[in-house]
This record gives C-alpha cells, sequence and structure tokens, in this order.
C-alpha cells in the first residue's frame, strides 16, 4: 500500500493526542455513559477505535496478495 | 486437604506441562513443521509483555488510581502502530548481520565495540533486577495467600530467614526451568521454538483465568457493569477513582508512563528477544499490530471492575489491592477459581522469568563472560559449546539469585507496579542509542556511550538509589536532604526539579542527559572505519546498494582451514563444515584448505561467530587467528564511500544518460520520417494534378477544336472524338487508381480472405483481358498446371494484379510480333506467376523505380498519339496488394529483351 508509513505515523499521533491533556480531560468527568464511567469507557472506545484502525492500515494492498 | 501441598504440587505439575508443550513444539521444529511459523503465535509471544505486574499489579494500581494502570498498555498500544517499520527494520538488521541480544545490537551499531555491548549487559542486569524480584514476590506473595487463605493479605508478616522464605524456592524451581527451556543446546541463532510456544500457550492461560476471574467478579458477586459502577459511584472513597483526579502527577505522569512504555515493549531485553530474535518471518508484524494491542485490551477489560469491587468489598480492612484478584474469589468461596488463577499468575510469572532469563544469559554470555575468558585463553583448542552452556546456566541462577536479593532488600516497601516502573525507565535509556542510531548514521561510539551512562547514572541516582533509601537499606536521609547533605542532589528532585512526580522526574532527567550526551559528542566525534561501515549497514539495511563493506574490514592472513576449525570450535564442526561448503558453492568457489581465505569469507566466519557468541566475542575470536592487521583507516573509508555510494550514484547517472541519448535518438528518427511523409505527399499531390491535368487539357483541347472547326472531316471529328472518350476513360481509371491506392495505404480497403484457387485467377484474367490481345495481335501463351494451386487470397485483388500485369504487357508488346507468357510457380517458399513479354524492356536505371508511384517509364507512350499509356499507379497497387499479402513482386528485365514481373505468394495467409 501506498504511503502506508506515513499513514501509521499520523495515526499514532492523532492516538497520542487523543489520549493526552487536554483532549483526555474532556472525558475526566462523574458522568456515567450506558452504566459505565465516562473516562472509562472513552479509554476504551478508543482502543477499540485504534485496534481497528491499525487493522485496515495494516490490510493488504492488491499489489501485496501473493 | 492441606493446602500447604496442594498448591504446590499444583505448580510444578503445570510448569511440568509447560515443558512438555515445549518439547512437543521442538520435537515438531525438528521434523520441519514449525508451529511457530505463524503470526497468531507470534502475537502471542509478544503478550510475554504482560507479567505478574499486569496479573495482579494493575489492579493494585487501579485501587488507588483509577485509570493509573492503563499507560503501561496504551503505549505498547500506540508503538504496536510503529511496529510495521520501525521493528521491520530493526528485524531486518538483526537478521542481516545475526545479532541476538539488545546488547549485542547496540554494540554492533556502535562498530562491534566490546566495551558498548559490556555497559548495555550491566545495565539491562541492574536495570531489570527490580522486574525479576517483582515476578518473585507476586508468586510468592500469591502462593502465601492462597496457602493461608485470606489472612496472609491482610498483614505484612515478619522478616523471615531466607531458608523458610518462599520466594528463594521459587526463584530457583524458576531457574531450574528456564535452565531446561534455555539452555538445553546451543543453537547458533538463539532461536528458542519450544519456549515460544510454551510462551504463546502461557499467554492464553493467563489471559483465560484472568477474564474468568473478571467475570466472576462483575457478574458472580455483583450485577454486571451497572450495578458495580453505581455502587462504586455511591461510596465516596471510591467515586473519585471514576476520574483522572486519583492519578498522581497527573497528566504529565500519565504521559511520561505511556512514553516509558513505548519504549520497554520494544526494548524489554524479554521482548526484544520475541519480537526480534524469535521472530521467523517479518510479515507476522502485519497481524501482530493488531492482535497484539488487541490482547491488552482484553486483558486490560476487567482490570477496573475487580479493583473497584476489591475496594467496595474490602473496604477499611487494609487488604494489599495486589492481590484482589486472587482474594475475591476466596471471598466468594470459589476456591478452585482462585486457585485456576494463581495458576494463571503463575504462568505469567514464569513467561516473563523464562524469557528473561534466557535473553539475559545469552547477553551476558556474550559480551561479560566470553570476551574476557577468550581474550585470555584464546588458544583453546576443544569444543566449547558445553563451557558456553554451563556458563549461561550459571547466569540464570545467579541472575534469580540476585532479583531475590533486590526483593529481600526491597521487596516488601513497594507496590508490584512501583518496582516495574523503575526497570523500565531503566530500558527507555538504549532507546535514544537504538532508535536514532538507525535512523542517523551520524551518531558514533563514544556519543552512544556517553548518552547511555549519563542516562543510566541519571537513572540510578534518580530510582534506583531512591528505591533503596525508601526502603530503608540506605539512610532515608539522602531523600530529604540530598547525599552528602548536597540538596541540589536530591534523588527526588534533582537541580531543586520538584514540579515532577519521582517517575517523571527520572524519566525527563535521565532521557535529557542521554539523548544531549549522543547527540552532542556525536556531533563532534569522528568515527572509526568499522563504526562508519555498521553505521551504513544498519541506517541503510533496505537499501540494497548502499550496504556492504564488510568484507574490506580484514586484511591480514589465515587459510580456510584455521578459519573452519576456529568456527566449528563454537557452532560444532558438522555444522561449520556444511555452512563453509555452502557459502562456498553458492559464492560458486572452490578452495583449497590451505590457500589463504579471502575477505569475504573472513567476514562470513565473523558472521557465523556473531550468532552463537555475539559481535563482540566474534570480532576478538577472529582477530585472534587472523594475522596481520586491519585495513588502515582511511583505505577503508575511501574504499567504502567510493564503491557504496559514489559508483552507485555515477551508475545511476550512466543509466539516465543512456536513456536521455536513446531517447533523442527516437525523437530523430520519428522527425526524420515525419518530414519524409511531408515530402512525399507534396510531391504525391502535384504528381497527382499534373497527371489528372494531362488528360483534362487533352480533352479540353480537342472539344475546343471540335467547337471551332465545324466544316471538320467527318473521319477526323470521329478521331478527335474517340480520343476524348479515351482521355475521359483514363482518367476515370486515374481517380480509381488514387482513390484505391489512398484506401489502401489509409488502411481503409477491406480485404475478403479466403481459399482461392490461382490457376482459375489467372484464367479469369486471361478472358478479360483477351480483346487487348485480339486488338493488338499479340500472342498470349499460357501453360497451366493440370492441378489447382491453392491458397488464401482476396481473390479480386489477386486477379486485379493479374490482369494489370499482362495489360502492362501488352501494351509494351508491338503488334503482330508481340508475345506474352504466363508461367506458373510454386516453390517451397510460395505459390507465384510470371508475366514474360518481348517488349523494349526497362533500362536498368529504372528496374526499381517502375513500382514508384506514376513512374513512367519514357519509351511507354502510345505512338500514333503521343500519350502516356498508363497512369502510373498500376505496379504501385500492385506492389501494395501482394504485400498485405505477405508476398513479394519484383521485375527482372533487360533493353531491348522484354521484361518478366514476377510474384510470389505464400500459401497459408496470416491474416492481421
Amino acid at each position: 500500500m501506498k504511503r502506508r508509513k506515513e499513514r501509521l505515523v499520523v495515526l499514532t499521533l492523532l492516538g497520542v493526542l487523543a489520549i493526552n491533556y487536554p483532549v483526555l480531560s474532556l472525558a475526566s468527568l462523574e458522568r456515567m455513559v450506558w452504566g459505565v464511567p465516562l473516562l472509562w469507557f472513552y479509554l476504551l472506545a478508543f482502543w477499540v477505535v485504534f485496534v481497528i484502525l491499525i487493522a485496515l492500515t495494516m490490510r493488504r494492498g492488491p499489489l501485496e496478495k501473493s | 486437604m492441606s493446602w500447604q501441598w496442594v498448591v504446590p504440587l499444583v505448580s510444578v505439575l503445570y510448569l511440568g506441562l509447560l515443558f512438555a508443550v515445549a518439547y512437543y513444539a521442538d520435537r515438531r521444529a525438528s521434523m520441519g513443521r514449525s508451529l511457530v511459523n505463524n503470526p497468531t503465535i507470534y502475537t502471542l509471544s509478544i503478550a510475554v509483555y504482560c507479567t505478574s505486574w499486569t496479573y495482579y499489579g494493575s489492579v493494585g494500581r487501579a485501587a488507588e488510581t483509577g485509570v493509573g494502570f492503563l499507560p503501561i498498555f496504551l503505549g505498547p498500544t500506540l508503538m504496536a502502530a510503529l511496529w510495521w517499520f520501525l521493528l521491520g527494520k530493526i528485524i531486518a538488521i538483526s537478521k542481516a548481520n545475526h545479532i541476538t541480544s539488545i546488547a549485542d545490537f547496540i554494540s554492533s551499531r556502535y562498530g562491534k565495540s566490546p566495551m558498548l555491548g559490556r555497559m548495555v549487559t550491566l545495565f539491562v542486569v541492574i536495570g531489570i533486577m527490580p522486574y525479576i524480584a517483582l515476578q518473585l514476590k507476586a508468586v510468592a506473595v500469591s502462593l502465601d495467600v492462597l496457602v493461608h487463605r485470606l489472612d496472609a493479605g491482610l498483614a505484612m508478616k515478619g522478616p523471615t530467614a531466607p531458608w523458610d522464605d518462599t520466594a528463594l524456592y521459587v526463584a530457583m524451581i524458576l531457574a531450574l526451568f528456564s535452565i531446561l527451556f534455555g539452555t538445553r543446546h546451543l543453537d547458533a541463532s538463539e532461536r528458542h521454538e519450544g519456549m515460544v510456544t510454551a510462551i504463546a500457550f502461557e499467554s492464553i492461560v493467563k489471559l483465560g483465568a484472568f477474564l474468568l476471574v473478571g467475570v466472576f467478579v462483575t457478574f458472580g458477586l455483583f450485577d454486571g457493569f451497572g450495578d458495580l459502577f453505581a455502587r462504586a459511584l455511591a461510596d465516596p472513597q471510591v467515586r473519585r477513582l471514576m476520574t483522572f483526579d486519583a492519578m498522581p502527577g497527573g497528566y504529565v505522569s500519565w504521559f511520561s508512563m505511556t512514553l516509558v512504555a513505548m519504549m520497554a515493549v520494544l526494548f524489554l531485553p524479554r521482548q526484544f528477544q520475541v519480537l526480534v530474535v524469535e521472530n521467523v518471518n517479518p510479515a507476522h508484524i502485519r497481524q501482530a499490530a493488531w492482535l497484539f494491542p488487541l490482547y491488552l485490551l482484553a486483558f486490560n477489560l476487567f482490570v477496573l471492575p475487580i479493583a473497584l469491587a476489591g475496594r467496595l468489598i474490602f473496604a477499611g480492612q487494609g487488604m494489599d489491592p495486589d492481590t484482589f484478584v486472587l482474594t475475591l474469589p476466596i471471598h466468594g468461596d470459589q476456591v478452585w477459581l482462585a486457585l485456576l488463577v494463581y495458576v494463571g499468575g503463575l504462568s505469567a510469572a514464569t513467561s516473563m522469568v523464562i524469557v528473561e532469563a534466557i535473553a539475559m544469559s545469552t547477553m551476558v554470555s556474550n559480551d561479560l563472560i566470553l570476551p574476557l575468558l577468550l581474550r585470555f585463553r584464546a588458544a583453546f583448542q576443544e569444543d566449547l559449546s558445553g563451557m558456553i552452556l554451563t556458563i549461561r546456566r550459571g547466569i540464570i541462577i545467579g541472575l534469580m539469585l540476585l532479583g531475590y536479593l533486590y526483593f529481600r532488600l526491597i521487596g516488601e516497601s513497594h507496590t508490584l507496579v512501583s518496582i516495574g516502573i523503575i526497570s523500565f525507565a531503566a530500558v527507555a535509556q538504549f532507546a535514544p542509542a537504538i532508535l536514532i542510531g538507525i535512523y542517523w548514521q551520524g551518531v558514533s561510539r563514544r556519543g552512544a556511550m556517553g548518552g547511555l551512562m549519563a542516562g543510566f547514572l541519571v537513572w540510578s541516582h534518580t530510582l534506583l538509589f531512591a528505591s533503596f533509601a525508601k526502603s530503608g537499606w540506605i539512610a532515608e536521609s539522602v531523600l530529604t536532604h540530598g547525599p552528602w547533605g548536597i540538596s541540589w542532589l536530591k534523588p527526588q528532585a534533582l537541580f531543586g526539579l520538584t514540579v515532577f512526580d519521582p517517575i517523571t522526574h527520572s524519566v525527563f532527567w535521565s532521557l535529557l542527559a542521554n539523548i544531549g550526551v549522543l547527540v552532542l559528542i556525536s556531533l563532534f566525534d569522528r568515527q572509526t572505519a568499522v563504526e562508519q561501515i555498521q553505521a551504513l549497514n544498519f541506517v541503510n539495511v533496505f537499501d540494497k546498494g548502499a550496504r556492504g563493506g564488510n568484507e574490506y574490514l580484514w586484511s591480514g592472513f589465515v587459510s580456510v582451514a584455521d578459519l573452519k576449525k576456529l568456527v566449528s570450535r563454537f557452532i560444532g564442526p558438522v555444522q561449520a563444515e556444511s555452512d563453509f561448503a555452502n557459502y562456498l558453492q553458492h559464492r560458486l568457489l572452490k578452495l583449497d584448505e590451505r590457500t589463504q581465505a579471502p575477505a569475504h569469507l573472513v567476514a562470513f566466519a565473523e558472521k557465523r561467530l556473531t550468532g552463537a557468541i555475539g559481535s563482540a566475542s566474534a570480532r576478538v575470536m577472529v582477530s585472534s587467528v587472523v594475522k596481520g592487521e586491519e585495513l588502515d583507516l582511511h583505505g577503508v573509508m575511501r574504499i567504502l564511500d567510493e564503491t557504496s555510494q559514489v559508483i552507485e550514484y555515477s551508475q545511476r547517472l550512466e543509466l539516465k544518460s543512456r536513456q536521455l541519448e536513446a531517447a533523442t535518438r527516437q525523437l530523430q528518427e520519428a522527425n526524420e520520417r515525419l518530414q519524409e511523409l511531408d515530402r512525399l505527399k507534396d510531391e504525391f499531390i502535384s504528381t497527382v494534378s499534373h497527371e489528372l491535368r494531362t488528360p483534362l487539357t487533352s480533352i479540353r483541347a480537342f472539344s475546343e477544336i471540335l467547337r471551332d472547326n465545324e466544316e471538320m472531316e467527318p473521319a477526323d471529328r470521329r478521331r478527335f472524338t474517340e480520343i476524348i472518350i479515351k482521355e475521359a476513360e483514363r482518367l476515370t481509371r486515374l481517380v480509381n487508381q488514387i482513390l484505391d491506392l489512398a484506401r489502401i495505404e489509409s488502411g481503409k480497403m477491406e480485404w475478403h480472405v479466403a481459399q482461392v484457387d490461382l490457376v482459375e485467377i489467372v484464367r479469369d484474367a486471361m478472358d478479360s483481358t483477351h480483346q487487348l490481345f485480339e486488338n493488338k495481335s499479340v500472342r498470349l501463351n499460357y501453360q497451366a498446371p493440370d492441378h489447382p494451386v491453392l491458397l488464401q487470397a482476396d481473390r479480386d485483388k489477386i486477379m486485379q494484379v493479374v490482369i494489370n500485369l499482362l495489360s502492362n504487357a501488352v501494351k509494351f508488346c508491338a503488334p503482330e510480333t508481340g508475345v506474352v507468357e504466363i508461367l506458373g510457380r510454386e516453390g517451397v517458399d510460395g505459390v507465384g506467376v510470371t508475366v514474360l513479354d518481348n517488349g523494349p524492356g526497362i533500362p536498368r536505371e529504372d528496374l526499381e523505380k517502375v513500382f514508384e508511384k506514376f513512374h513512367q517509364v519514357h519509351q511507354a507512350r502510345d505512338e500514333t498519339q503521343g500519350v502516356p499509356l498508363g497512369t502510373g499507379l498500376g505496379l504501385t497497387i500492385c506492389q501494395r496488394i501482394i504485400d498485405r499479402h505477405q508476398g513479394r513482386i519484383w521485375v527482372e528485365s533487360e533493353l531491348g529483351r522484354g521484361a518478366a514481373f514476377t510474384f510470389l505468394l505464400p500459401r497459408d495467409l496470416q491474416i492481421q
């Protein structure tokens, strides 16, 4: 896949942004989302999305199938 | 039932099962059906990252800091996204250089420096000691908790004598199993398939057990997540764990722990072992990059719920949160679940200890002990592999004892996480030397050494000594007043910096010192030849053109036999013999045992040894048999720079200029062809208009004569009218032929190729030209073959050719005496027809031109009227038609002896 390296670097940088101050502080509230704490929910949701994005970026391109 | 016996028995049984798994995998590998060549097994083996720290410690930390346990797992998750190229590059470098440990990697990058290898190994031993202590503590505590039920978790026991201490026995049993797994035989590649399979198996066990206890706590002790969180929210003590306020050090600490974990997941010795050394196929990263973060996610799903449950259930009882995972099932009267949880924790601890011990024993033996041993006793002649194994076994036992010692010294007073993070910060010190070193060629050996040294000094001062001081092993006044009363040297407030928590404080100062010294020294340093070559090889590992230079490093004398003997002492004679044979065969070389080994063979031997005893030792060993000096610095520099870079660039330039030249030539040719075509077109138009004008002029002239002379003789009038009609006919013919030619040349002509009989065509053509011959009394001879001559062709077009040739022949024959002959031709090269006449013939200089457009042989004029006989296009059209049939047409003639036109056609036309 073209530019996979660049995509991965950008993905990581976005990840660092998403789970650090100040973005993270927005989720640090005593609020519940579907019965679970917002902060906990936010971090787990981030985790799931991040894993999915890695998997999508690592998918074999049409040229790599062999 | 006495748990005092059951629990140790279960432990030993579990370890036995583990060993069986490893044994089975080794058997499979030796049969060529490796289990390890599989991305899922690879990913599970990376999960050795999750140790007792994760298993027990995360819950302990979560119980005090809420989400504060997560950076240790979010860091690796972020890092996994970069694995594809970062880890990919490290693996490629390691495979190319036969690197088997992190110390080897760093020493190899910086000119195979034995000193640097020794330094890294020493730092690893010191840095990882707390981590091993953590595992011992976790196993010992979990054993105690299980055996004494709930009691041990409640209160700290007083100091016990070593022989009465569970941790010591745990340490010894783990050492025994590490020896069994890692040092059964000496493998040159340092790969342990059995161990990797066992680790992967353990990763499933620990995750399964942890998820089980999570489900039990959440759905057994509580009514699911909603109930658990609602009750936690109601408790004012537990409530604060839901937000970030419970995190000590706040966002800065969160960030620094994430950073440290990002480095640790790559550079912990055991991570390097499973990620790099045990990697079978770099393509496995593709799956590991997302599956490993997913594994971590699964592991962390129940950490916070278990911690909250523990805080709620054991509120006010002073229970150690590090034991919640175990004490909650016991509290719920699920003793068997507790036993399973204990096995899970045991698997988390054993997997870490086994891999760490193996990785470190390789390092210590290759980088610390062997170089010394070999330097002093280089004349060893016996097989050394047995001795190396013994050394490694000793090292493993020594390491476990060191871990135990650390545990005895400070273990009791620290939580699991605070011990583990000390090791993480130590390992982060390797990151600059490795990460900067594989992307910037300019990092020098002294730079890396200085950086490491500075980083480690700061680390040991700010974290290690601080932990000693905290546990009371050295005076606690060091923390409050600084060593020797120097206040700006206070371990947790260096230079008076107090805004950070201790970990961030240490990470900040140590990495600042590390990177700063590394970069500064490198900027003002000069690298030696070996350093430059290694830097080039590391940074450009994927660039085939820029690598190489290894073989220039040796210029001394050694015989092939001596070299082989040296290698066989470390990897065994059989292996050495076959390796050398393979190498020579690959290079198409035949060398006598006594001849001097070429430099590249020496380099190969060094690489082979590197796999077995590390790069620094390998260098010492090879230099012990090679007589003579290493190539001098300037020579190597010149060769290296010129060969690998300059030559490559000049080759590229040459290639480019060749391509440009070729393109220019093509353009010139195309231009010339265009100009030629343009000229031909102009000529054609002017000729056509000229040819059209001639008949038109004569038509007009005779018409005017007829108009102006009304009293003309009827005979003359009739003659003139006939001329007009003939000229008009010629005009029509001319226009038709021009149209035909244009159609053929533009490719718009329709061709109807079919099976035809050439004899029949010739007959038909003779019939239609019969009248011409009659009018001029010219005789026509034809000997037809008595069988049909079949070929693939367009019937009408071939007929047109034959008619044209016949009418030409008639035109040029004298009346009455003229004879035209038709001959059929059949041969291997095709079939064809020759038309012979006895006319005036064609001058030699015109032979080739008769097929050109509008070429008229000058004599060919109607004597009676002085007008041209033909249009000048007939033969051109004939040639085009024959060309289209892939045949050929030509003329043979001598002046005064007539002419012979022949065409030949292939029998099987390949239709285009």
